[in-house]
């Protein structure tokens, strides 16, 4: 703010010189030219008359000539000190005019506007680099989590549609280059309720420095970056980045993931699944010819997946001599039928549209699906905005970057254990998988079930605290209970217990929890909410776990030790 | 030279020497302080604080605090010339006129330390 005001003061020191002179001129002339009272004596007007006078000719003109009618002299003094007093206050309300509308001063204004909200925000945030497609997503689930976010886009339209949207918590947003370590200590970098950085630019540069700019002012922070180049990649890593997430790769190890292990695939699809997601089905590609139009950073990092998958991959690349594709390309973007056909469409089993042009993936597509009606079609969604589009030619299977982006990052923050749980997951064999598929199919109905970390705590569960301190340990299937009824079992299943630094894959239900622990469950919301109730009522737990009604209060905890004698 | 620095030390000296005159002579003797002298002192005092506008240095910024301090006693001073004459209708008495005078004082005191930190500022600067 005190930007403005100086910026203000500065530019109005010339206008408010010039009213000041103009007026004193004005005044001193008017008290020095001799007039004539009622009765025709001479009379100098005061300085008091004079001012008055000049404070009405300045601004309106016609209040009459007081105290008494001018004198010729006077008038014609007065006449010219209507033309200057009239010109200065049109030049200083001209000067205040232009500095409304001046960029730069709007500019200041929306930074210092901008760094006051951020200054003002009481509660855990995250700062969010880019409101692309990926930012909007996520800057939406954290929102309906109940997570602040502090938003910076070079685009001004996107920061307009920011403030368009209607969110729950408050999500400052600025239109700035966060290039600048200084945009970004004003979105709160230095700010100690901020969490953690996440640099999703469109430019991977960018991306890059965000990284740098957040690890040397606040080493301690959580940031995560979008990166689509391994190259790029490597350097974020090199200096500590905490996750660095490639879309094309994400996308790539999930895909190849559906030949052999569909339903490993569908664990993955379903435990990072998004607010009310509707449910994903088994996906089955067809084994046997692929064809691949567009060698790019996602073509690349398919086509190395699916070849270790043991698939044969032809390649169709508009540009061979750019990308550098492997040998047996066939040249053309792929739109056109005589392309495809030469790449063996009536031998091939699937079609990938590759590229970074969504109307050309379409078109692809639409062609390939014209000359051969059963092929298995992947599309790449560039822009989410052609989601209908797409949705309409529905597709065998659809790669959205800012979707698969903003989910992985979303978990990353949400519940860091389904980073472990995953990885963990992904050594067992399917039988295990399909075990866990079927035991979650069982608790869901229609939509992805959510995923929801618990620390064992005075914090986050004080119930279970306070049971153990009178002895009674509670095991895991005590808190897999509704408060309600603790004979009906919450449709929930815990994926993970954490134990100092220790971590059990689908812990067993009769284990002990001890504090210090953290589980991850899965299963639906409702399930989520009626488990805090048991965490944190002292009651409603000690029903669960005792199947009795525990005395609360002091005096009935003291008659019931005199009755019971414990 | 610089120009900006040059105005400005003139406004605030101008403002001093203007207020010094008006001040000078027996307290109570109305024909000892001009009205004039006194416009001027208030009209150089504003334009001063004015230029002071927008600067961002500490000793800036109290410049601009003196210079507010010596208007208002300044803006008061003709406030009371102007109630005296017209709205109560005593006239100028000698009563009025040390009211005045010791109001335009403390405005001198105030211009005085505008000079002072103006030399200050000057000295330090050495250039």
């Amino acid at each position: 703010m005190d930007n403005v005001i100086y910026l203000i003061l500065r530019r109005m020191r010339l206008p408010l010189i010039l009213l000041v002179s103009t007026y004193a001129l004005s005044v001193l002339g008017l008290t020095l030219i001799m007039g004539q009272d009622d009765q025709g004596n001479p009379w100098k007007m005061d300085f008091f008359h004079a001012f008055y006078v000049v404070s009405y000719m300045g601004s309106t003109i016609g209040f009459g000539e007081i105290p008494y009618p001018f004198t010729d002299a006077q008038r014609m003094w007065v006449t010219f000190s209507i033309y200057i007093t009239v010109t200065a206050w049109l030049y200083s309300i001209g000067t205040i005019l232009s500095l409304v509308q001046d960029k730069n001063f709007r500019q200041v204004l929306a930074f210092s506007g901008f760094s006051r909200r951020v200054r003002s925000v009481r509660e855990p945030f995250y700062l969010v680099c880019g409101f692309g497609d990926t930012g909007r997503i996520l800057v939406n689930e954290l929102a309906t989590r109940g997570l602040a976010c502090t938003v910076i886009d070079s685009d001004e339209s996107q920061i307009q549609a920011l403030e368009l949207e209607d969110h729950p918590v408050v999500t400052p947003g600025l239109c700035a280059d966060a290039n600048e370590a200084d945009v970004l200590v004003a979105a709160g970098l230095k700010n100690s309720f901020c969490q953690g950085v996440v640099a999703i630019t469109p430019d991977d540069k960018i991306n890059l420095k965000i990284a740098i700019t957040s690890k040397l002012l606040r080493p301690e922070l959580l940031v995560i970056c979008r990166s689509e180049s391994d190259d790029t990649a490597a350097n974020m890593d090199s200096f500590g980045t905490d996750h660095i997430i490639n879309p094309f790769h994400v996308f790539a190890d999930n895909f190849s993931m559906t030949f052999n292990a569909p339903s490993m695939h569908l664990v993955f699809e379903w435990v990072t699944a998004m607010h009310n997601q509707p449910l994903e089905d088994f996906v089955t590609p067809p084994i046997g010819n692929w064809i691949l139009c567009g060698y790019g950073r996602f073509g690349k990092s398919l086509y190395q997946r699916l070849r270790d998958e043991g698939l044969p991959v032809t390649v169709v690349e508009a540009t061979p001599h750019r990308t550098n594709p492997p040998r047996g390309t066939i040249q053309g973007r792929g739109t056109e039928g005589e392309t495809l056909e030469e790449a063996g469409l009536q031998e091939a089993v699937g079609i990938i549209a590759g590229t970074d042009n969504d109307a050309n993936n379409l078109s692809i597509l639409m062609t390939a699906r014209d000359l051969k009606r059963d092929i298995y079609t992947v599309a790449r969604l560039n822009a989410e905005n052609n989601h209908s589009i797409f949705h309409a030619f529905s597709p065998g299977n659809m790669m959205r970057p800012s979707h698969i982006t903003a989910q992985r990052i979303l978990s990353l923050i949400t519940t860091p254990l389904l980073e472990d749980f995953l990885q963990m997951a992904r050594e067992q064999d399917e039988d295990w998988a399909n075990l866990l598929v079927s035991s979650v199919a069982g608790i869901v109905s229609d939509r992805s079930p959510e995923t929801w970390t618990v620390r064992i705590d005075c914090d986050d569960a004080p119930a279970v605290i306070e049971l153990a301190s009178e002895e009674h340990h509670c095991q895991i299937q005590h808190i897999l209970v509704d408060p309600h009824a603790p004979d009906n079992p919450l449709p929930c299943i815990p994926l993970l217990l954490k134990r100092r630094g220790f971590k059990t894959l689908l812990p067993d239900h009769e284990l002990i929890v001890q504090p210090g622990d953290e589980i991850l469950f899965c299963g639906i919301h409702q399930a989520f909410t009626l488990q805090d109730i048991l965490l944190k009522n002292y009651n409603a737990l000690s029903y669960a776990l005792l199947k009795e009604d525990r005395p609360s209060g002091y005096i009935w905890k003291w008659i019931h030790r005199q009755l019971h004698g414990n | 030279m610089n120009l900006e620095k040059v105005t400005f030390a003139f406004f605030i000296l101008l403002a001093l020497t203007l207020n010094f005159g008006f001040v000078m002579g027996e307290m109570d003797n109305p024909i000892h302080h001009n009205k004039y002298e006194l416009f001027s002192a208030l009209v150089v005092s504003l334009i001063a604080t004015i230029l002071k506008f927008g600067d961002r240095t500490h000793i800036g910024a109290v410049l601009l605090a003196t210079s507010l301090v010596a208007d208002l006693q300044l803006i008061t001073a003709s406030m009371v010339w102007s109630y005296a004459d017209y709205v109560s209708g005593t006239g100028i008495t000698p009563k009025i006129i040390a009211d005045i005078v010791s109001l335009s004082g403390g405005a001198l005191v105030a211009n005085i330390a505008s000079v002072i930190l103006l030399i200050v500022e000057t000295v330090l600067m050495r250039r």
